[in-house]
């Protein structure tokens, strides 16, 4: 394996204004400026001109440094802010690094957008072409690849119509049609995925694990843990514009989720959202003997209590909890007003605990997390960080997990099992089991 | 994985080698960005194309009426048509080239913000747009030429260095005021005053002669003088004599804003996309 990507000490500054909102200077600026510092040094030739205090100093990126080998899928994660763009731009040549070296192997293709340089006057033909040049491809390559291309888009009856007519998914769909054909040996992908309907979703996905297969390399920038923990094989971690932790993506991935949201207690204070109509207090997770806890035996059930406050009556409000897995992948959420419907008329101001249960041999031993919410589509309202807990395999009724450890899907439910010779000599014990 | 693969390097300040072998690898994005600016002009119009024609061939008239009607400046023996038309062509070619390119990299911003390639590639798409429309307006010059009865001679056969000398000035401003305008806004605000302003203190409504002996070579300090001449000598023939030092003058400084336009695009070229 030889390294394709190796980054060493990338760093990136950014100078930011703080009072001017433009991000171009005027050619104004640029002389009252020189003209004040000219001043300043007439005045006062040995004093050091003083630091603007509009201008500060942000870096991006700092000494960050790793290698991917050829043929890695690597998924690089991270809050807004960490510097996840900012490492694809400077990667894929758009812009410059303050220092830090770079050694890049292979030819590149980024997909930081889909679409760049479509225009909406010009037909889906056209700007096939158009975009297909933008991203790099020759012209005999776009022509070799167009049925594919047009195949894949499914707009094939809109193709001598403007894209301007076009529905914002026939838009999408053929731009990313464009640019999953791109046959680079590099590939770097950013949040594309977040277009288009489920399907188209799916499609997109398939093809970019179809790139993987190839032997090409794919860079990869999602806030989709479900995305990146099927397509890619490591993960970077960046936090504040520095390497938190590189490895294989499962590893990573827990170290990123468990510091992105509030650690595993047996009760969480909510902060935030003392401007919201509903604001969540707490809440804490008990076990059936009403002891606070955050590590539960697979056989028993759990208490989430959550404490919020209204403070003005309210109509059609729904207050729930979500079910994550440690993925981030929603599993159910459940709302209150499913048992007290009268609470989706009216809801009266004041401070309110609301009781759920998660029924005991449901979930498999792994680590959950819940999120607690309070909508009324489209007005949505305090929304705190999901917080964690945790199932051990203690008291599982699964054999498989109590002997060769968690295995397949989130749910742990036991289904009935009946086994029976139809013909053949031994008579099989009949058995037969049932969910409890 | 070959081991003849190219490692590409990415370092700051680092001035790139392969970037003239990139910018050809590229040289087809040139032709589809020009053929995409070309191709939206026209679209929703009814006369489409005709407009590249209507636009030249009126100033051509009011020029005519202006300054050989109502001022009567003399003509050089030639149809006063033809005299202006022969400047105009290189001046139109100049003012749009100029300020296409001016604009191109601001109304690209979303690509140039997003994908790489050599930025070069946008501002002289830009200008080849223009060469584009200089080429069909020049169909009206040989159109003019027969109603008129008159016939080129051999000097005809320099024009082609001549229109690269124009194509130098335009690509040369052009890459100054794309690079400039990316940081300072204000040179959006200068192009258009600049194209206006330029076409009365170039020779296009009337002959360079009528300027006195003295003042012509100051009058070359204006890199278009020599290429309107330069045009005007190919394209005329017989008595218009040009003078070859405020030509040289005007090339030199052509040569210049050529070369320093590139350096200066170059140096600021990667980041763009930082302050775009």
């Amino acid at each position: 394996m030889s390294s394709v990507i190796s980054v060493e000490n990338l760093s990136k500054k950014y100078i930011i204004g703080h009072q001017k909102q433009e991000r171009y200077t005027t050619l104004r600026d640029v002389l009252t400026d020189g003209a004040k510092r000219f001043t300043h040094k007439l005045i006062h030739p040995f004093v050091a001109p003083v630091n603007d205090p509009t201008h500060e100093e942000f870096w991006a990126l700092k000494d960050v440094s790793f290698d991917v080998q050829q043929g890695d899928r690597v998924g690089i994660i991270g809050r807004n802010g960490a510097g996840k763009s900012t490492l694809l731009k400077i990667l894929s040549r758009i812009t410059e690094p303050t220092s830090g070296k770079i050694s890049i192997k292979g030819r590149v293709a980024s997909l930081l957008e889909v679409g760049t340089g479509f225009h909406p006057e010009l037909t889906g033909r056209e700007n096939i072409y158009l975009n297909g040049a933008i991203l790099g491809m020759s012209k005999a390559e776009i022509k070799s690849k167009f049925d594919e291309i047009v195949a894949f888009s499914e707009v094939e009856k809109f193709l001598d119509t403007p894209v301007k007519r076009y529905s914002s998914g026939m838009y999408v769909r053929l731009a990313f049609a464009v640019a999953a054909h791109l046959e680079p040996e590099i590939l770097i992908v950013d949040e594309v995925l977040a277009v288009g309907d489920a399907q188209f979703q799916k499609k997109c996905l398939g093809k970019m694990q179809e790139v993987g297969q190839e032997g090409r390399t794919v860079l990869f920038v999602s806030h989709n843990m479900d995305a990146i923990s099927r397509l890619c094989s490591r993960c970077v971690y960046l936090d504040h514009g520095k390497v938190v932790n590189i490895g294989p993506t499962p590893e990573v991935m827990e170290s990123y989720i468990t510091a992105g949201f509030s650690h595993q207690n047996a009760e969480v204070i909510f902060t935030g959202g003392e401007d919201k109509d509903v604001r969540f207090i707490s809440a804490r997770t008990v076990g059936t003997d009403g002891v606070p806890k955050a590590c539960f035996r697979s056989d028993e059930d759990i208490r989430v209590i959550v404490a919020y406050q209204i403070k003005r009556q309210l109509s059609g409000v729904s207050v729930g909890i979500s079910m994550l897995t440690a993925e981030q992948t929603l599993l159910w959420n459940m709302t209150d007003w499913e048992e007290y419907p009268e609470l989706l008329e009216k809801r009266e101001p004041g401070t309110w605990t609301c009781e759920w249960i998660i029924p005991a041999n449901i979930l498999k031993p792994a680590r959950y997390f819940i999120a607690c919410g309070a909508a009324n589509p489209p007005n949505y309202y305090h929304y705190p960080d999901p917080f964690a807990f945790e199932i051990s395999s203690e008291g599982t009724q699964r054999l498989s997990y109590k002997q060769f450890g968690v295995k397949g899907g989130p749910i742990a439910l036991k289904m009935g099992v009946k086994t029976e010779a139809i013909s053949g000599q031994n008579n099989l014990q009949e058995e037969e089991c049932n969910v409890q | 994985m070959s081991t003849s693969q190219s490692v590409l390097v990415l370092e700051a300040g680092r001035t790139e080698s392969h970037y003239w072998r990139d910018l050809w690898r590229y040289r087809e994005l040139f032709f589809f960005l020009a053929w995409r600016d070309i191709l939206v002009r026209y679209k929703q119009t009814v006369i489409g194309i005709v407009w590249a024609l209507g636009r030249p061939l009126i100033t051509m008239m009011v020029f005519t009426l202006v300054f050989s009607k109502l001022a009567k400046l003399p003509s050089e023996g030639v149809p006063y048509p033809i005299l202006v038309f022969a400047a105009l062509l290189p001046w139109q070619f100049f003012s749009s080239a100029f300020s296409g390119a001016g604009d191109s990299l601001i109304s690209n911003a979303g690509m140039i913000s997003k994908v790489y390639f050599p930025r070069l590639v946008i501002p002289a798409s830009a200008v080849i747009v223009s060469f584009v429309d200089f080429l069909i307006s020049g169909i009206i010059l040989v159109g003019l030429m027969i109603w008129y009865g008159f016939a080129p001679n051999l000097r005809m056969l320099t024009l082609p260095l001549f229109i690269f000398v124009a194509f130098a000035a335009a690509m040369g401003a052009g890459l100054w005021i794309a690079a400039l305008n990316v940081k300072y806004r204000d040179f959006r605000i200068i192009v258009p005053f600049v194209v206006q302003f330029g076409l009365y203190v170039s020779p296009v409504g009337f002959s360079s002669s009528i300027v006195p002996e003295k003042w012509r070579l100051l009058y070359s300090i204006n890199p278009m003088v020599g290429v309107i001449d330069g045009f005007r000598w190919a394209i005329l023939g017989g008595d218009t004599q040009l003078y070859w030092p405020g030509f040289m003058l005007s090339l030199a400084l052509v040569l210049v804003i050529l070369i320093t336009g590139i350096i200066y695009f170059r140096k600021t070229e990667k980041n763009f996309a930082d302050v775009i």
